[in-house]
């Protein structure tokens, strides 16, 4: 299948400014050369904790914020240079869910307007054919159709979710971005979305891109996943393979932190846990970025930061201890 | 839930707004009525004269007395409703059509052209208030319009302060984020998404300013360069029985009653539309009572 979203060496940095006149002083290294490819109909997961760039990048993608550097391309079409109505030919295909429903739905607005509006935006649809698009809508995520006269206020964390993967899916995108689409719900109600993500992605042959901290979510949902530190992808890999066979010490701590609830199930083979916190990304450490807290670092690996080396076809890794064993 | 079934619970839950509602609604009815309702119109008006019956207390043919032109000030007053209404009413609503554009294009675009904005503003809001009102009142001339137009030069400021306030911490919200991501042009995001959510403490405030809008309106009246007399606006009244207080108490004290009562009013219908505005509050009452 062909590429649909390439990310290429994106670089987003913050200035930090200081002072009376405002002069920048450092930069917040955001995202800092993050490169991957996305097929149609695939799930690929973006993971890392607070401050690792994943959001960020998605907000680059979504020509939210302007990246310092680099290229993002859908259909090989450079993004971040798209003017007028080439810009809507983006939005057309490319929407997203966010995190917080009750905060990425305008409040005053009822859920019929809600779905509406992208249709409003993008086709030339009359009001009726809206009307009943919108209620269509409304069952496809699992609505009943009284919904649409309703507030989001008014709406279960739940029932808002839906409606927001709705307004989103209204234009038939053949990407969607998720930004922690469950991690505002009740846990109840995660399990709910998640189904109905996987389900509309077989049935709308969809693509995800899918930012989160929650490695359960990720397992469930991604075909792919590239986990971040400080700004760059360290670990990329099918989900098989980084779950199954993590090669980069900070994958491995990750996955050592999902919690079970069962103690008699056996956790992972290798267990690692990271001491301190993640330096700050206005210094980074010299060399690999993780060298400052990895146990199985050396004096090599704080000289260069590695690239990333090839385990299989899909499996790249970022740490040189990988093929010294 | 209809609105009306809203707004009848807030009311019903709470007798204090209901008493708001009351004053405010009865003084936007005589505001209305009042020409058509006056006993003595000549004497409303001011065009009478009649030395015999000045100065006479209240009485039943006289409820709030006669004032040193044997006027009766019942009638004045009765009829001042309408003026004071308009003063209200129009300089609240002169200053937002001025203020919101402006706080909300310094919010939302920003940059340079928003600074600019807000210190235009700022420049207006270095002047103390109701001294700017006496000022560009005295420059303008004495007149109805005039007023209402010395008002709000002065008042506009602190809309658009409130508007760029709000405007600002609203265009930051993921809904923001998330119509642009839909794809939803600057201009309909400014209407339809950053403004409605912005105007509740807006509102709010420009309700609880009617009543201070008629106060200050009084106090332009009453040092001589609001509205020229005969006309009975209630700060004009209050002033013209000042002179002879000790003697004719009367004169003085019913104008100066109703502006007081009008002003609480609208005070305590601020607070009303306070509650009835914001979103989270009005579904806590729709479950309440579903």
């Amino acid at each position: 299948m062909s590429v649909l979203l390439e990310v290429r060496e994106l670089v987003k940095h913050f200035p930090i400014k200081s002072g009376l006149f405002g002069r920048v002083t450092g930069y917040v290294r955001a995202v800092d050369g993050v490169s991957f490819k996305i097929n149609g109909n695939t799930v690929f997961s973006l993971v890392g904790e607070s401050g690792s760039g994943k959001t960020t990048t998605l907000r680059c993608i979504l020509r939210l914020i302007e990246p310092t550097s680099g290229e993002i391309l859908l259909d090989g079409r450079d993004v971040v240079r798209l003017k007028g109505k080439e810009v809507k030919w983006f939005r057309r295909n490319v929407q997203a869910v966010f995190q917080n429903p009750f905060l990425s739905l305008n409040p005053r607005m009822k859920v019929r307007d809600l779905i509406g509006e992208p249709l409003k935006t993008h086709t030339e649809m009359s009001d009726d054919e809206i009307h009943r698009k919108v209620n269509d809508l409304l069952a496809m995520v699992g609505l009943p159709s009284a919904v649409a006269n309703q507030h989001p206020p008014s709406l279960s964390g739940g029932q808002a979710q839906r409606v927001a993967i709705a307004r989103a899916l209204s234009i038939e995108p053949r990407l969607l971005l998720l930004d922690e689409p469950t991690s505002a719900l009740d846990v109840s109600v995660q399990a709910q979305i998640l189904n109905l993500l996987m389900e509309l992605k077989e049935r709308l042959k969809l693509a995800y891109v899918l930012v989160t901290h929650d490695l359960s979510v990720v397992r469930y949902l991604s075909d792919y996943v590239a986990v971040m530190y400080l700004g760059r992808i360290v670990e990329v890999g099918s989900v098989v393979e980084i779950f199954n066979d993590p090669k980069h010490p900070y994958t491995l701590a990750l996955l050592s932190s999902i919690p079970v609830p069962d103690p008699n199930v056996k956790r992972l083979r290798r267990r690692l846990t990271l001491p301190g916190e993640p330096p700050s990304p206005i210094n980074l450490p010299h060399g690999c970025r993780l060298s400052s807290r990895c146990p199985y670092a050396s004096n090599e690996c704080m000289v260069k930061e590695p690239d990333l080396i090839r385990v299989s076809d899909t499996h790249y890794v970022r740490c040189i201890k990988v093929v010294k064993g | 839930m209809s609105e009306f079934r809203l707004y009848f619970n807030l009311i019903r839950g709470s007798p204090i707004y209901l008493i708001g509602l009351l004053l405010v609604s009865s003084f936007v009815i005589i505001g209305i009525l009042a020409p058509y309702i006056l006993t003595k119109p000549a004497d409303a008006w001011g065009l009478t004269y009649d030395i015999s019956r000045r100065f006479q207390p209240p009485s039943p043919e006289h409820p709030f007395g006669t004032d040193e032109y044997g006027r009766d000030v019942f009638n004045r007053v009765l009829l001042g409703t309408r003026f004071s209404l308009m003063i209200g009413v129009g300089v609240v609503a002169l200053s937002l059509a001025i203020g919101i554009p402006v706080g909300l294009v310094a919010g939302y675009v920003g940059g340079k052209a928003g600074t600019a904005l807000m210190r235009v503003t700022d420049m207006f809001l270095a002047f103390p208030p109701l001294l700017l009102a006496i000022a560009l009142a005295a420059t303008f001339g004495r007149g109805l319009l005039n007023t209402v137009l010395a008002l709000s030069l002065s008042w506009w400021p602190w809309y658009s302060r409130l508007a760029y306030i709000q405007v600002n911490s609203v265009k930051s919200l993921p809904y923001v984020d998330a119509a642009k991501v839909v794809g939803v042009s600057e201009l309909e995001i400014m209407f339809r998404h950053v403004l409605p959510n912005s105007l509740t403490p807006i509102i709010t405030q420009a309700t609880l300013d009617i009543g201070s809008a008629i106060l200050e309106a009084s106090a332009l009246s009453f040092l001589g360069v609001g509205v020229p007399p005969p006309t009975p606006e209630w700060g004009l009244l209050v002033s013209s029985g000042w002179g002879t207080i000790s003697r004719a108490w009367w004169i003085s004290l019913f104008p100066g009653l109703s502006i007081v009562i009008t002003v609480l009013g609208f005070n305590l219908l601020g607070d009303a539309i306070k509650e009835l505005m914001d979103p989270r509050l009005r579904n806590l009452l729709s479950v309440r009572r579903v």
